[in-house]
């Protein structure tokens, strides 16, 4: 539950590019509590594929823009 | 006070719940223990009428827990539940229920042994305590370190 996501996110840095939308924006524009995008937005909350999308289209990029994996080392 | 206010600010109304139920659940819990065993005095405690008290402390926690919530909504204007609440609260009750198995597992048992109902009914209210206690604990846990659902 608590293993921590090797999954990182870009959010603050699109926010602030998108004229500085704030949290409150975003969380009014993929339906969920503001509380929700701070938690995604730390990586203490993995959101749903479905979610991810919708967040990634309120930016108008494509997914990997807002989310990253990182590279199996070898 | 003021961090008090910035804290409810600053949580979604379900971990609210979370919190409340869980005191709800603690306090009432505490003041059947406190009432019951002062009874006692040197009696056993099978003998020791419970059954006023525990309908009593039950139906307290449910209505202080009812009255909270509602308060706290009201007084920081939450928004509703979303997919992250309902995650949370489907994990929170997958831990608590693990505990009522085993206490209805123990009321079986206590039952099969002609056990007296003294202590069959505390088990069960024991196990639905210990519960709500794990499944808020669990539920606060997963909003303030973190919550991985996949």
């Amino acid at each position: 539950m608590v293993k921590p996501t090797r999954v990182t996110n870009s959010l603050r840095d699109l926010r602030f590019a998108h004229g500085r939308l704030t949290q409150a924006d975003l969380a009014d524009r993929i339906g969920v509590t503001r509380q929700t995008v701070i938690a995604i937005e730390q990586g203490r909350y993995s959101p749903s594929l479905e979610m991810a999308f919708q967040i990634a289209r309120v930016f108008g990029v494509p997914l990997e823009d807002v989310f990253q994996y990182p590279e199996e080392t070898p | 006070m003021m961090s008090t206010l910035f804290y409810l600010d600053e949580v979604t109304h379900e971990e609210k719940r979370a919190w409340i139920l869980g005191i709800a659940a603690t306090a009432s819990y505490a003041v059947y223990l406190v009432v019951v065993l002062g009874r006692a005095g040197g009696r056993p405690p099978a003998e020791v009428p419970y059954v006023a008290t525990l309908l009593w402390t039950v139906g307290a926690s449910i209505v202080a827990s009812i009255v909270l919530s509602i308060l706290a909504a009201v007084i920081s204007k939450d928004g509703g539940k979303d997919q992250r609440d309902q995650e949370i609260g489907r994990f929170g009750e997958h831990i608590g229920h693990s505990v009522v198995i085993i206490g209805a597992v123990a009321a079986l048992l206590l039952a099969m042994a002609e056990a007296p109902h003294f202590w069959i009914a505390n088990a069960v209210y024991l196990a639905f305590t210990l519960s709500a206690i794990l499944d808020s604990t669990a539920r606060i846990f997963a909003y303030r370190r973190g919550f991985q659902p996949w």
